[in-house]
């Protein structure tokens, strides 16, 4: 996307030389806000729990737009698949163990990563982002008329999974599924973070950077691309399956070009490029929401509107990004 | 004598624009060829045709007697053969190490491994510096592209192909936007170039071109009009008339 002259980037990782330091710091900082989380906020588990289904879809949108330059306003369709699937799987199967919900979202993750990869890197461009709009309307209209599995425009409700183990029930506070949510958050993070840093993500940086360099080093950018769509769709099914089995409800919404819309925006405020971006990004936007929705319920999303553009203007980079950036400036100046 | 690298009757046309016209050339392993041409004389294109991001109307392209000409740019990379390009198409995030690591990487067929590092590959970190260091770009390893000098991206561009280990290298004016003070550092770097290695180079600058090739094809109007040794180019009255029109017999005369 950016082929700006100078930049010395937040290109994550590599150029560190210690990045096992940096996955514990993050794993640390993950660990510890969730521990705030949990004691600051008890009465409001359901809504940290929702955060962390849309950090996985926020993470899987920047695996193909942050690090892949691939611009999609569709990608909720991988997290309303892994969701759908998940509760379908339960209320219509009867797989109500939830290990193997998430799996089974993670798989439908997957294959809508690969449908709907297969159709936008058709184009390029404008061309690209209508066909991702054309693909998460037709996964919505999709659900929408199979509303014997899904429960049309009603949702799909009657979720029930097992207590999780065996050993912990999915309690009326969302503690377990918050604890869940963690854990499942943790994993994800590790596992992405050595994919990032992989031949593999170092290839897909630069067919973000330079397609054409990559071809002619006799790469090829489309299987790549491609291949990165089905693993974004892994982590966002996954997202939608923890959010199928922690609300035990399955919406539309989940499948909403709105959905779409606001991920790559908490993509943008926190930094696309970098895990942690992702992250932060997904974390003030929706506090931010549900701070400024409760305090001022006509004029919420203006203030959300203003907050936006102050940091796209101020901190192009988000705040994520801007923020590295001012600490590497500052570690510069005071070695 | 034979051929790892053959253009046989390769010709282009955009409508009733003949750019290509049964160009015809081959390579021996070692060969360092310079196509020089006027403006406008379709060398660009001819490269194009080559690599396969131009189709050509029709013509064969060969590698080792292998017919390439249906073969898609990337599986032509993959027979060995590598361009470089006139203006630098690299990673603007990424550090020169990166790039030198992700070619290695990419032609040892590991560029899809989802786990572990470069860094962590002593194979790979080795090789990397020591074409690096070959190149005289060992101290800016771990700078961005994007914060170095121009002629030092040049260089990078050479590292890379060295990197992929073609057997045959195209260099589009691989001094392009080289101060002329600064050029004898790309002409040492191709002096590194592997002595069997095929090299077919278009460049404007003739003090290079001289140096450089052992022999010289000149374009005009997409097609050949002259094959042969530097020595006799500048004497051959088609190849004057092509760069000067009606005063290269003013010249003559003078």
């Amino acid at each position: 996307m950016s082929a700006t002259g100078i930049s010395t980037s937040a290109a994550p990782a590599v150029r560190t030389g210690r990045p096992w330091q940096r996955d514990l710091i993050g794993v640390a900082v993950i660990l510890l806000a969730s521990i705030g989380g949990y004691v600051l906020f008890p009465d409001n588990l359901a809504l940290l729990t929702r955060i962390i289904a849309i950090m996985f879809l926020v993470l899987s949108l920047d695996l193909v737009t942050g690090y892949c330059g691939v611009a999609t306003l569709g990608h909720a369709a991988l997290f309303g698949a892994g969701a759908y699937a998940a509760g379908i799987a339960a209320v219509t199967f009867g797989i109500t163990e939830p290990l193997s919900m998430i799996a089974i979202g993670a798989i439908a993750g997957a294959a809508a990563g690969l449908v709907s990869g297969v159709v936008i890197l058709r184009g390029h461009g404008l061309a690209q982002l209508v066909l991702s709009i054309a693909v998460i309307h037709l996964f919505h209209e999709a659900a929408n008329k199979a509303s014997a599995y899904t429960g049309g425009s009603d949702g799909l409700s009657g979720i029930a999974p097992d207590p999780l183990l065996g050993l912990f029930a999915f309690d009326l506070w969302g503690r377990t599924a918050y604890i869940f949510g963690i854990v499942l958050l943790i994993a994800a993070f590790v596992l992405l973070r050595i994919l990032v840093r992989s031949p593999f993500g170092m290839l897909c940086r630069g067919i973000r950077q330079d397609p054409v360099r990559v071809s002619a080093m006799g790469a090829s950018v489309k299987a790549s691309l491609i291949r990165m769509y089905v693993i974004s769709g892994v982590v966002a099914g996954i997202g939608g399956a923890l959010n199928a089995v922690s609300t035990q409800v399955v919406g539309l919404d989940s499948l909403s070009f709105t959905n779409s819309a606001e991920a790559l925006v908490m993509l943008v405020l926190g930094g696309a490029g970098s895990l942690f971006g992702a992250l932060a990004g997904t974390v003030v936007f929706m506090w931010f929401e549900h701070v400024v929705s409760a305090a001022n319920p006509f004029h919420w999303l203006t203030i959300v509107g203003a907050l936006l553009i102050a940091v796209v203007l101020f901190a192009p980079k988000g705040l994520y990004g801007t923020a590295a950036d001012l600490a590497r400036r500052f570690a510069r100046s005071n070695p | 004598m034979s051929a790892v690298f053959a253009v046989e009757r390769l010709k282009k046309s955009f409508g009733g624009l003949d750019v290509t016209r049964d160009v015809s050339l081959s390579m021996a392993r070692g060969d360092r060829l310079a196509l020089i041409g006027p403006n406008g004389a379709g060398k660009t294109t001819f490269v194009n045709l080559v690599t396969g991001h131009l189709q050509a109307s029709s013509g064969r392209v060969l590698m080792d007697g292998e017919d390439i000409s249906r073969f898609s740019p990337m599986r032509r990379v993959r027979a060995g053969l590598v361009r470089s390009f006139q203006v630098t198409r690299l990673f603007p995030e990424m550090t020169p190490g990166e790039h030198v690591a992700l070619a290695i990487l990419q032609r040892e067929g590991k560029s899809g491994r989802m786990a572990g590092n470069f860094h962590a590959m002593p194979q790979v970190m080795r090789e990397m510096n020591g074409i690096l260091d070959t190149l005289s770009l060992g101290a800016l390893a771990s700078v961005p592209v994007g914060a170095i000098a121009y002629g030092q991206q040049r260089l990078l561009e050479i590292a890379l192909a060295m990197a992929l280990r073609p057997k045959v290298l195209l260099l589009d004016e691989p001094a392009a936007g080289v101060p002329h003070s600064d050029t004898f550092l790309i002409e040492n770097a191709l002096a590194q170039l592997p002595d069997d290695l095929a090299v077919l180079m278009i460049e404007h600058d003739m003090d290079l071109v001289f140096r450089f090739a052992k022999r010289v094809v000149v374009l005009a109007a997409g097609a050949v009009i002259f094959d042969g040794s530097p020595r006799d180019v500048t004497k051959d009255a088609r190849v004057r008339e092509a760069y000067l029109g009606s005063y290269a017999h003013a010249g003559s005369a003078a």
